[in-house]
């Protein structure tokens, strides 16, 4: 009960963020020359002013700037996110089918960055200068280097075209039926370049933030203190350091889930996949305004539901810090 | 620049070698049933209905599904799909179309006159851009039979010109799905086609892809061959390359690669690159002048322009073999409107050019600078962007300076379509097989503002209107073939546009497939005999 309160007053703080954030990108969108009917002329490859008329008036782009903004906000208060002129359905059904992918995306991405990032962290911390860490290190200068795209798009060329061991783009396997666990393994399949290349970047900070903070939790005055005591070293590496040394890695996580949907846009646009990101993108293009303002507010809601995780996952590592209630 | 310029002659080599060797594709002999055929889909459209929207976009998927009254042969003369024959008035006001027997739609209803009569009336000449300009002045669409169609037009129609336009602008939509059933635009039917065409549509899964089944009851004997055709959505230029390496796609149309991504695939066995295919969907690059300047008012301006473009350096260096020189707005695979004669031609002369600028009395001022234009090239193909480039830095040769405002789809055709905020605009000409269709549109006078592809540019000549208009209603075939001959001529005398290169789409396809770019708007056709060697 204490956790649904304090969820529920998280999201009622973040409403006016919320609305703020969605009046500027609504109003910087009115900067740009043209709007979604000139986009979709664009398309077309032509059609006469009549017909333009009509498709302003069809969409209500007739309107001035305030009255048009005036109407999207009272259908949010209703929950209505409105309807998407590209897609030509409710923007909440087509957010919904592009969510799932980013979802996945993204979990796969942290998981293996935070867990690689983990370990790989806690072994060059514990051979500080020497070659493992050495080693280690270096490999993370270069993942954090590297352009994502272009390390997607050599992954592509390796294990897709030369090795052929993995599909090169797409979400599954759409020439042949998969269903069950056969469609699990094929998606599965098709996300591992995905994953590699958005999760590699962040793994290469996670494993440098946990190789720093392990060293530091490692020459606090508790650690000597349970060494002193005789406690054998993988006990007071798991139970002492690593508990406390986890700490930034996981205010980190939330602060990245955001960054992350930005980063899945290229992502998602090398490997063909149909996620949040492209149509985040392919919205901008077609000035599909409303379509862009429910992705947008999608992803602040889930923006502000990681980062309630996180601070619930902190009280769980370090008891002094409540979640107060 | 050396390392672009061999690159460039590497890639007209590469190409080269496959368009003069065609034949390739047609080596194995028995056709196989079966197979997946996967085609790469660049940009997604809002509906895949092509009587309601003019586009390859739409065509590429549509054009399997529904089928038009007419398409064209190899050999590029209008044959008979959904009609089986036709023939005018001689006043040109009535032509009549003799529709084929024991058609149905997917959905098992038999294909009648009504439904050509809905879809002329209601589609054609209310939705479909450019088919509300081409039926203007269509009033009725009589059935006298359930296998005959009647269009009455209140002033003559050619007959050439109708059957030019009607394999882009006649394709038929089932009349008891739309009738009724409330506003056209906006009925599910668009996203989910029903037609009468050789695959039936599946599934669409926006963001990736559509899928569409061999349909058994075809009217064609033993047609279609193949099972299935997917369109893979893949956004990315370069991701779509490395899909086709990979086996995941067999056809990118419309040059849908980029040229270096073409060119490297040209020299792979496994792929076949080429014009062929596309020869009804040659395209011109534009160079458009706003009129309404007062220095490109002046026509010594637009030719000393003209005269400062090495246009041949730009193509050898940049395009490769798949381009050449442009002549007029009709380009030169137009076997039935080019001109013998195109009128003046604007070689590259950097001396010329200074002087008619001079002569027009804009002397080079400090800094060797005449005047400045805004130049804004259309964003749709790498070539549009690298010629902005190539005119910026030429003009800047005879001191003109000139700012390149880039922008996407939507503020390209808002700026200079609507509100006219532009000195100098780059982008494509689609020629599509008559002139009357969606070229002389560019030079007509009296066009409405906000009209996309039409004369914006401030240019109202009299002379030209007035050849326009008796062209497209000139019924006597080769007295219209002269008077596209007179328009050519005098376009490219008075130059509101000058169009300095032509060019075909590229198609680059596996090897595997058979009987393709057979037509010259294969991309768009409906790939009844297209099949998969093992």
């Amino acid at each position: 009960m204490r956790v649904l309160v304090l969820a529920g007053r998280r999201l009622a703080a973040s409403i006016p963020t919320l609305v703020l954030i969605l009046i500027g990108v609504f109003l910087l969108l009115q900067f740009a020359p043209g709007d979604t009917v000139d986009a979709m002329m664009a398309q077309m490859g032509g059609g006469d002013a009549a017909t333009a008329r009509d498709l302003r008036r069809f969409y209500g782009l007739d309107l001035s700037v305030w009255a048009q903004l005036g109407n999207y906000l009272w259908r949010l208060v209703r929950f209505d996110l409105g309807f998407s002129a590209i897609y030509g359905k409710p923007v909440a059904t087509v957010i919904a089918e592009r969510l799932p992918v980013t979802i996945l995306l993204m979990t796969a991405s942290l998981s293996l960055a935070f867990f690689f990032g983990l370990i790989l962290g806690v072994i060059a911390a514990r051979g500080v200068n020497r070659w493992p860490d050495t080693l280690i290190s270096t490999l993370g200068l270069v993942f954090y280097a590297m352009p994502t795209f272009w390390f997607g798009l050599m992954a592509i060329v390796v294990f897709a075209i030369y090795l052929q061991w993995l599909p090169a783009g797409g979400f599954e396997d759409i020439t042949i039926a998969h269903t069950g666990l056969s469609r699990t393994f094929d998606i599965a399949q098709h996300l591992v370049l995905p994953t590699l290349t958005l999760g590699l970047f962040y793994m290469a900070i996670y494993l440098r933030i946990m190789r720093g903070s392990m060293l530091e939790v490692l020459n606090l005055d508790f650690v000597r203190t349970a060494r002193a005591k005789g406690m054998d070293e993988t006990r007071v590496v798991v139970r002492h350091v690593l508990r406390n040394a986890l700490l930034p890695m996981v205010t980190l996580i939330g602060l990245q889930a955001g960054t992350m949907l930005g980063g899945s846009v290229v992502v998602e646009s090398v490997f063909s996949l149909p996620g949040l990101g492209r149509l985040a993108y392919e919205s901008v293009v077609q000035r599909d305004l409303n379509t862009l303002l429910g992705i947008v507010f999608v992803s602040a809601l889930l923006v502000i539901t990681i980062n309630f995780i996180v601070d619930l996952l902190y009280a769980r590592l370090d008891p002094r810090i409540t979640t107060g209630a | 620049m050396d390392m672009t310029r061999r690159a460039a002659l590497l890639t007209s080599a590469a190409i080269a070698a496959n368009v003069l060797n065609p034949m390739r594709s047609f080596a194995q002999a028995t056709p196989r049933k079966g197979g997946v055929f996967t085609v790469h889909y660049g940009a997604e459209q809002r509906q895949l209905n092509p009587s309601l929207q003019a586009s390859t976009g739409v065509y590429i998927i549509g054009g399997k599904i529904q089928e038009q009254l007419v398409d064209l042969d190899a050999a590029g003369q209008p044959v008979g799909v959904l009609a089986e024959s036709w023939e005018a008035a001689p006043d040109g006001k009535t032509i009549t179309f003799k529709l084929r027997k024991g058609v149905s739609w997917h959905d098992g209803k038999p294909f009648t006159s009504a439904d050509v009569q809905f879809t002329a009336m209601e589609m054609w000449k209310k939705i479909l851009n450019y088919g509300t300009t081409l039926q203007l002045f269509l009033t009725a669409v009589d059935t006298p039979d359930p296998l005959t169609a009647v269009f009455r037009y209140e002033r003559p129609m050619p007959l050439a010109l109708l059957l030019r336009a009607l394999p882009d602008l006649g394709y038929i939509s089932p009349r008891h799905l739309y009738e009724g059933k409330g506003d056209i635009r906006q009925n599910p039917v668009n996203l989910a086609p029903v037609g009468t065409g050789p695959f039936k549509f599946v599934t669409y899964e926006r963001g990736q892809h559509v899928i569409a089944d061999r349909n058994a009851d075809y009217w064609r004997q033993n047609a279609p061959y193949l099972d299935r055709i997917v369109w893979r959505v893949v956004t990315d230029r370069a991701a779509a390359a490395a899909q086709m390496e990979a086996g995941q796609i067999h056809y990118s149309p419309f040059s849908g690669l980029t040229i270096s991504d073409s060119a490297r695939l040209a020299k792979d066995p496994r792929f076949i690159v080429s014009t062929k295919g596309n020869e009804g969907n040659a395209r011109t690059n534009t160079v458009e002048f706003n009129i309404r300047r007062k220095e490109l008012a002046d026509i010594r301006v637009r030719q000393a322009i003209a005269h400062a473009l090495d246009i041949p350096f730009f193509i050898e260096n940049f395009l490769g073999d798949f381009a050449k020189r442009g002549t007029g707005p009709v380009p030169s695979v137009s076997t039935d409107f080019y001109p013998a004669d195109n009128g003046p031609q604007y070689p590259f002369d950097k001396k010329l050019s200074a002087k008619l600028l001079d002569e027009a009395g804009f002397k080079a001022g400090a800094g060797g600078t005449r005047f400045s234009l805004r130049l804004l090239p259309a964003p749709w193909g790498e070539d549009i962007s690298l010629f902005a480039t190539f005119i910026q830095q030429s003009l800047s040769e005879v001191g003109i300076k000139i700012e390149v405002v880039r922008t996407d789809g939507g503020g390209f055709l808002k700026q200079v379509y609507d509100d006219h905020a532009f000195d100098l605009a780059t982008g494509w000409h689609q020629y599509r097989n008559d002139p009357a269709v969606s070229t002389t549109v560019w030079y007509r006078s009296g066009q409405p503002k906000g009209a996309p592809w039409t004369n914006q540019w401030g240019w109202t000549d009299p002379t030209i209107d007035k050849i326009i208009d008796d062209a497209a209603t000139e019924v006597d075939v080769a007295k219209r073939k002269a008077l596209y001959g007179d328009f050519v001529r005098r376009a490219n005398t008075e130059l509101p546009i000058w169009t300095p290169i032509e060019q075909i789409f590229l198609t680059v396809i596996n090897a595997k497939a058979r009987n393709h770019s057979n037509t010259p708007r294969w991309g768009s056709s409906s790939w009844h005999d297209l099949w998969l060697a093992e």
